[in-house]
């Protein structure tokens, strides 16, 4: 754009300044506003809508019990065959003779569970060390940091691998927790910044100069101001635990127990099938994509609606 | 900034004290406690009486994790029970390292390569084809699975088109001097063209691959970064001051805009490490990330604590190479 245009562009704006649509309405209120009429936010909401909903009604849809051995007699481990789509097995068989399409319906539901109790989990953590770190300062602030400071200097992937190898038997709860380990200190590094930005902000020492108990100073005049980037990275982390929930399924580190399905597994599971029945792969892997994309699309548009820059 | 030094390096050793105790702990906390895990499956009483006399597990925990320190620092982290049998831990890590560090920078090169130059132009073409197009492709990057794509590309251009190595550093049958352990580079070194010609062939699907999270992460933060610079008082005082397009794009813009790029690529040394795992998985690259594999699959914790505690010193290290570098940058953030 030539500096010139844009300079007119910038007077005919300075003219209209007045009152904007958001003047007297709270951060939250003007932001649903934009993330209304946002296409991004859309697109992911109703992907991560038609999930939910999947994951409920998965009972319903599902034909067959994801954990029998339906078509075993048709796993031949010699001749490496897989059972193919037939009647009543639209999308044939897993590599064990079970239910494919049975066990993807189904997969959603625990795929919901670890996305969920993985960012509660993390949260939970995250939120403890950044209240305590941003609340206090001093010493206890300098403590929580070098501890979040090491977890954050382990890769990622690391972490949640070295915690899962904790336990002698992986099982869905291990895989949660390792995942949910791995967001403890984002989300704690995360609120502690806005908290300290908090801390010296105008209306803090005001609340302070009043006589407000620090108690309530901390809970009811920093904390809900410093929630905005905390809601992001939840939504971003939940894409994020599925993810690496998969991850650690390809490496050997997921749930043992397979006859309880979840995308992640089964994606995992399918590598040693991947050259010939690359189908075992690309439909718990598609679901995968689809709905880390949702979250990442809600993310996203959540923190643009969120920044105050974008307040006019 | 010679205060400023001093203070971070103090920062660094406290990161790595800590570090070393929670590794101490980690180590005590494996299934089977650390004998089981350093020993593995091939633990007989005798071996197991001596690891016990060797690793003082008799004494009390001070005096253990002072003995846990003292092998560490002079390198004697055990040997390796599964991921090479009977080579000490420190070697099977130096042999592996190249391997990573290799596809690493490959894949990091790939990212700032297209990241910046894409974010720059998609922020300065806000709304246009090609930022819809590189954003697009920026959210669809990280909500795919990395071990997933790089099978794909396996799939694709490797199965399918035969256009590139399926697996491994080299052919089978290539004539190559190891000097360094960098394939490309002892390719170039010796002179032996064709050997670092083909060892950049087996790099490229998955460096790619490797490439797609810290793509998309410096892509957006450029992106952003030249959207804020664009708006600031100083661009507009120099469109004012009838400076040139050319003049103001290099020197106000992408040199403010690319400050906080530069620590984003610091922070992604981490993303690339857990990305090496599982890369390196996919296409059989005897790497760390390979190693780091094997090593939980085969509970070779000997082999495991070494790469988790020098992955973590080169991030921190990276990331204190990258502070100093930017408070050289910008004057502004040594007085914090």
């Amino acid at each position: 754009m030539l500096p010139s245009t844009q300079r007119k562009q910038r007077i005919d704006e300075l003219a209209e300044t007045g009152p904007g649509p958001d003047a007297g309405v709270s951060l939250a209120a003007s932001a649903w506003r934009r993330l209304r009429r946002n296409p991004v936010f859309l697109v992911g909401a109703s992907i991560i809508g038609a999930f939910v909903l999947l994951a409920l009604s998965s009972p319903l849809l599902a034909q067959h019990d994801p954990a029998l051995r339906l078509l075993e007699d048709q796993v031949s481990r010699a001749q490496n065959e897989i059972p193919p789509p037939q009647p009543g097995f639209p999308l044939g068989g897993d590599q064990y003779g079970r239910p494919f399409l049975s066990r993807l319906l189904l997969g959603s539901q625990q795929t919901l569970l670890v996305a969920v109790m993985a960012t509660v989990i993390g949260l939970g953590g995250g939120l403890t060390l950044g209240i305590l770190a941003g609340a206090f300062g001093g010493w206890v602030d300098t403590l929580v940091m070098r501890v979040v400071d090491v977890m954050l200097s382990v890769p990622s992937l690391l972490l949640a691998v070295s915690i899962g190898a904790l336990f002698a038997q992986q099982t869905q709860f291990t895989v949660i927790l390792a995942v949910a380990i791995v967001q403890v200190p984002i989300f704690g590094r995360l609120l502690r910044g806005s908290m300290l930005a908090q801390r010296a902000s105008d209306h803090v020492l005001a609340a302070r100069a009043l006589g407000v108990k620090e108690r309530s100073v901390v809970f009811r005049h920093m904390l809900p101001n410093a929630l905005g980037p905390v809601v992001v990275q939840s939504t971003l982390s939940l894409a994020v635990a599925i993810i690496d929930a998969a991850a650690l399924s390809f490496l050997g580190l997921g749930s043992g127990d397979t006859s309880v399905p979840e995308w992640g597994q089964m994606l995992g599971s399918a590598q040693n099938f991947f050259d010939s029945h690359p189908q075992l792969a690309f439909w718990p892997a598609g679901c995968i994509i689809l709905v880390a994309l949702g979250f990442t699309l809600v993310g996203e548009s959540l923190r643009d609606a969120l920044d105050p820059k974008n307040r006019r | 900034m010679l205060r400023y030094t001093v203070r971070r390096l103090g920062q660094l050793v406290i990161v790595v004290a800590v570090l070393s105790i929670l590794l101490f702990a980690w180590l005590r906390s494996l299934p089977g406690g650390p004998v089981s895990a350093l020993l593995g499956n091939r633990a007989t009483p005798e071996s197991r009486a001596a690891l016990i006399q060797q690793l003082g597990l008799d004494q009390p925990l001070y005096v253990q994790y002072w003995k846990f320190l003292q092998r560490a620092v002079s390198g004697n982290f055990g040997v390796s029970t599964g991921v090479q049998p009977g080579t000490p831990a420190l070697e099977v890590f130096l042999q592996r390292m190249p391997a990573t560090l290799e596809l690493s920078a490959l894949a990091l090169l790939l990212a700032v390569a297209a990241g910046i130059p894409l974010g720059y132009f998609a922020a300065r073409r806000r709304g246009s084809w090609l930022d819809n197009v590189s954003i697009t492709w920026s959210l669809v990057g990280v909500a795919v699975p990395v071990f997933f794509l790089a099978f794909l590309l396996k799939y694709v251009f490797a199965l399918e088109l035969g256009a590139l190595p399926v697996s491994g550093r080299h052919e089978a049958g290539i004539n190559a001097t190891e000097v360094t352990g960098f394939y490309i580079l002892d390719g170039l070194l010796t002179r032996e063209w064709d050997a670092a010609w083909d060892a950049f062939l087996h790099l490229i699907l998955p460096a790619i691959a490797l490439s797609t999270i810290p793509f998309s992460v410096i892509f957006r933060i450029t992106r952003a970064a030249v959207l804020d610079v664009t708006e600031e008082d100083y661009v507009r005082t120099a469109h004012s001051k009838g400076l040139t397009e050319r003049v103001i794009r290099a020197r106000h813009i992408l040199r403010n805009a690319l400050l906080p790029v530069v620590t984003i690529i610091g922070l992604q040394t981490g993303a690339l490490l857990s990305g090496a795992v599982l890369t390196e998985q996919v296409f059989n690259l005897p790497g760390l990330g390979q190693a780091l594999s094997l090593g939980f699959q085969r509970q070779d914790f000997a082999v495991l604590q070494v790469v988790i505690i020098a992955s973590a010193m080169v991030y921190v290290l990276v990331n204190l190479i990258v502070d100093l570098a930017y408070a050289a940058i910008d004057p502004r953030l040594r007085t914090r």
